[in-house]
């Protein structure tokens, strides 16, 4: 193999850290959880599961991303706005019994205000973010408590629960489900094909920068295997989760937001350096308030998808979820000070975490070792990855 | 001869460059030894050998000072030995007095019993020695970068430095403040101190210097002694390599109609809204034309820039500017741009780039509607324009992808220069287009000054450096105090003529 190849293999392998890092996990559970005879993580069931556990850590991790890319701002309050809205949620469709859909559109927009509320302090009258979000956590809380009077709202319609909880097909054969899952599987992979060659093709032909033939088609092979394999997991249990497909829906529009808009670059812009963003024309303070407001509308749709997953609406509902979505994109490679940041990196996170979560429970390890647990991995990826970026600097 | 300091055939590698090959550097005791060289020559590198920020065996060569073979594997280790670096970049907190940071590290008293009597006091002496007429218990934040500068070598000196090193010290300075430095260094040399000066500005070293060695592509080309006689073209030959007899590129004026007007410009201060930092201000620039605004450090000069793009400085702006005869309103700097106007910061760190992003990035930040459409960024057509203002500036990088903090302090200011050229504007300032960059580069640089004009571009330069001003511009402003104290055409102006108008205003005022 020649030198040049092998330093690609390298960087391909450095820009991909947390990929590897999530790989070796999930194959350390699934050994030790086979070892110990307690079924596979990577059973159909659990697979399923894992999805429906971490739903709600992916979306906000999304959000959060966005709040961080800032410049290192974070929100604090989303688990008490996922309370409040949950609240409010139960009390319009189970207490006051009003439309699903009426009410879904309410919860949403009371997100929306919600994360306004907070933007509007932080982005034009610039009080820290840390302390508008502080206090949020706390007041969202206290008004979701009151609303809820301390009391657990259950059961919500199936009807609601339908459009998060239930999977896709709606049918009990076993083999057309599995069909179904496949055949979704195969178009959404067709266009992802479709889509990275030619974009590999235009390149090729202006001559701009691109990666080797063969790193292309290894990636896209890799990919595709995997998600062939997961599809054919879902398959074999209850079928495609819906949850699922709002969360592809979410990852796809963020992701393209912040790589292919121009409000989506202007964040990136202003996080690297806030100044230099102001004096190339950049509204800094629309971009943060929109930030903070994308959160609260975010955080709303968490909520929507935890009450049904629960089906109830609790006062405790959300706790500590914030720090979930923090950690995820720490984890992720988001970088504290702003500027740097991916939507798919802050999702890896957020699935190590999940896995971290759901291997432990499998293994029945104590609740208060696995907060330990996930408390040091989260310092240990960051630290990773400050090391492996001094030792790049080093080397300039 | 007996030798100080002696570097001896120092090379330092880094993966895939080398950036000091065999350098020889030799330091005569009690004498101003000047380091010259263009960016990128390795200058910096080879101090940061010798001040053991590259540890010993990182590198291959021998360091000897003051008889002894040195083995520095931190800074500590040659600060104990006497060598003090003051770097470009000055290392003060500024929310911190005067007299803590002169002994931050190094606190007087004990441990857990600082002595702040004894502080303050030995603080106050060292100020004397570097003639600084301030209190120590006053917050750098509210000194001037020039006296920052002096605390800094207030602070090397409390360390009982031998050998001085200082890393472009005037680049941020005016011409008095950069004066009295100097004269700091020649009296400091009476007393028998040792210094070595880092500088681009060849006049400054002409007059402390007593020796200089000219590194260029890593590699040390000559020592020029003060005995023998140096002056700035021989420096420069030795530094570029090639005889630039005309430091400004010659072009042929060729002045349109007025394009841009300023009426009774103010602007208030943005924390103390009493203090006037534009006062009445009135200029007019044309097109196809170079105007200059000269002035010193604090004249309002970069305030006024920026307060009239977009109002991005000051408070209470009150004026009237007109773009081709018509009133504009310019509140915001998107507004600015829109207006064809484009201002290139002083700050190109701070302000200016936004270091962690690719060039590519950074290039079509001023304008990303240029390439993309209802929002969405093309990613080719971004390419193809990012390609094309890196050629035009002559930019020299691995590819657009690379990521702006690797770039050397030329190559950024052309990126900078870039960015701003992308918005396509009609009306230019330029706020010290060529602070801190080497010789050649300011020529590349002038260069495409010239060719801005010539497209009937309008250019409104702000420069510290009289010289350059002289020789660029058609007209030239010249501002004092938040005032505009005078006007000089090209064939008028003279380097005693502004100072003259700058003095005279002031004393006016008083």
């Amino acid at each position: 193999m020649t030198n040049s190849n092998q330093k690609k293999i390298i960087k391909a392998l450095k820009n991909n850290t947390m990929l590897i890092a999530l790989v070796a996990v999930v194959l350390l559970f699934e050994l030790l959880i086979r070892g110990a005879d307690r079924g596979s993580m990577l059973a159909p069931a659990n697979i399923s599961n894992l999805i429906n556990q971490n739903a709600y850590v992916v979306i906000l991790a999304v959000g959060m991303l966005l709040c961080i890319i800032t410049g290192g701002n974070i929100d604090l309050s989303v688990g008490s706005t996922v309370c409040l809205v949950g609240a409010v949620a139960g009390t319009l469709i189970v207490t006051l019994e009003m439309n699903i859909y009426l009410s879904i559109i309410i919860c949403l927009l009371l997100g929306i205000l919600l994360g306004a509320w907070q933007g509007y302090w932080i982005a034009y009258v610039r009080i820290p973010a840390f302390i508008v979000t502080l206090s949020g956590m706390l007041l969202f809380r206290g008004i979701a408590n009151i609303i809820l009077d301390g009391l657990t709202i259950s059961p919500f319609p199936k009807e609601y629960l339908r459009i998060f909880t239930s999977y896709l097909p709606n049918t009990t054969t076993q083999s057309s489900k599995l069909i179904f899952t496949l055949i979704i599987a195969s178009i959404l992979l067709a266009i992802y094909i479709f889509f990275n060659l030619r974009g590999y093709f235009t390149k090729l032909k202006k001559g701009y920068e691109h990666s080797s033939k063969l790193a292309t088609i290894s990636k896209l092979v890799a990919i595709s295997l995997v998600v062939l394999i997961f599809a054919s997991a879902l398959g074999e249990h209850k079928g495609l989760p819906v949850v699922l497909i709002w969360l592809t829906v979410i990852i796809f529009v963020y992701n393209y937001f912040t790589s292919k808009t121009v409000p989506g670059r202007q964040l990136y812009a202003m996080g690297g350096n806030e100044k230099a963003a102001i004096l190339s024309g950049i509204d800094t303070n629309k971009l943060l308030f929109g930030a903070y407001t994308n959160m609260g509308f975010l955080s709303a749709i968490a909520a929507l998808v935890c009450v049904a997953r629960f089906n109830s609406a609790t006062p405790s509902a959300g706790n500590m979820y914030e720090l979930d979505a923090i950690g995820s994109c720490f984890i992720g490679g988001a970088s504290a000070y702003g500027g740097t940041g991916t939507v798919s990196g802050a999702i890896i996170g957020a699935i190590l975490m999940g896995v971290l979560n759901n291997g432990m429970s499998i293994l029945g390890i104590d609740a208060n070792w696995q907060k330990a647990v996930k408390g040091l991995v989260l310092l240990a990826a960051v630290v990773f990855d400050v090391m492996s970026k001094k030792r790049a600097a080093n080397k300039n | 001869m007996n030798h100080m300091l002696e570097m001896k055939s120092i090379t330092k590698t880094f993966p895939g460059v080398k950036a000091l090959d065999k350098v020889n550097l030799q330091i005569t005791e009690g004498e101003i030894h000047a380091i010259v060289g263009e960016n990128g020559a390795g200058k910096s590198t080879l101090m940061k050998v010798l001040s053991g920020v590259y540890p010993h065996n990182s590198y291959d060569g021998e360091i000897i000072f003051r008889g002894k073979e040195c083995k520095f594997s931190h800074i500590h280790e040659s600060e104990q030995e006497g060598i003090a670096i003051i770097h470009q970049e000055l290392a003060l907190v500024p929310l911190l007095s005067i007299g803590e940071n002169i002994f931050l590290g190094n606190e007087r008293g004990k441990y857990l019993n600082i002595n702040w009597e004894e502080t303050y006091a030995k603080a106050d002496e060292y100020l004397k020695l570097v003639g600084l007429q301030e209190s120590s218990k006053i917050l750098i934040k509210d000194i001037g970068i020039g006296k920052q500068q002096l605390v800094e070598i207030a602070k090397a000196l409390t360390k009982n430095v031998k050998l001085l090193i200082l890393d472009e010290p005037t680049a941020s300075l005016n011409e008095r403040d950069s004066k009295n430095l100097l004269d700091l260094l020649l009296d400091f040399k009476k007393k028998g101190l040792t210094s070595i000066i880092i500088s681009h500005k060849l006049n400054e070293i002409e007059y402390v210097a007593d020796t200089v060695t000219v590194i260029r592509d890593g590699k040390t080309i000559t020592t020029l002694k003060k005995e023998d006689g140096f002056d700035e073209s021989s420096i420069i030959k030795a530094m570029v390599g090639r005889d630039l007899s005309n430091r400004f590129p010659s072009r042929k004026s060729n002045i349109g109609e007025t394009i841009f007007e300023v009426k009774n410009w103010k602007a208030y201060h943005p924390l103390y809204s009493e203090r006037l930092i534009c006062n009445d201000i009135n200029f007019t620039v044309n097109r196809g034309e170079v105007v200059g605004i000269s002035g010193l450090m604090g004249a309002g000069r970069t305030e006024l820039a920026m307060s009239i793009f977009g109002h991005s400085y000051g408070k209470n702006i009150s004026g009237q500017c007109y773009i081709n005869g018509k009133e504009v309103n310019l509140s915001s700097p998107k507004v600015a741009i829109d207006n064809k106007l484009s201002y290139v910061t002083e700050d190109r760190k701070g302000n200016g780039l936004v270091l962690t992003n690719s060039i590519k990035k950074n290039i079509t930040l001023t304008k990303l509607s240029r390439i993309s459409n209802n929002l969405k960024i093309d990613d080719d057509l971004e390419v193809e324009l990012a390609k094309k203002y890196i050629t035009e500036m002559n930019t020299k990088c691995s590819s657009e992808e690379q990521i702006v903090e690797n770039l050397s302090g030329g190559n950024q200011q052309k990126v900078l220069l870039g960015k701003s050229l992308f918005a396509e504007p009609d009306i230019l300032f330029l706020d010290e287009p060529t602070r801190g960059i080497d010789v050649g580069a300011k020529y590349e640089i002038y260069t495409l000054i010239n060719q801005m004009v010539d497209k009937g571009k309008a250019v409104i330069m702000i420069s510290s450096e009289l010289p350059e001003l002289l020789g660029m511009c058609d007209r030239i402003y010249v501002m004092n105090e938040g005032q505009i104290v005078g006007e000089l055409s090209k064939e008028e102006a003279t380097q005693e003529k502004i100072m003259s108008l700058i003095i005279q205003s002031s004393k006016e005022t008083n």
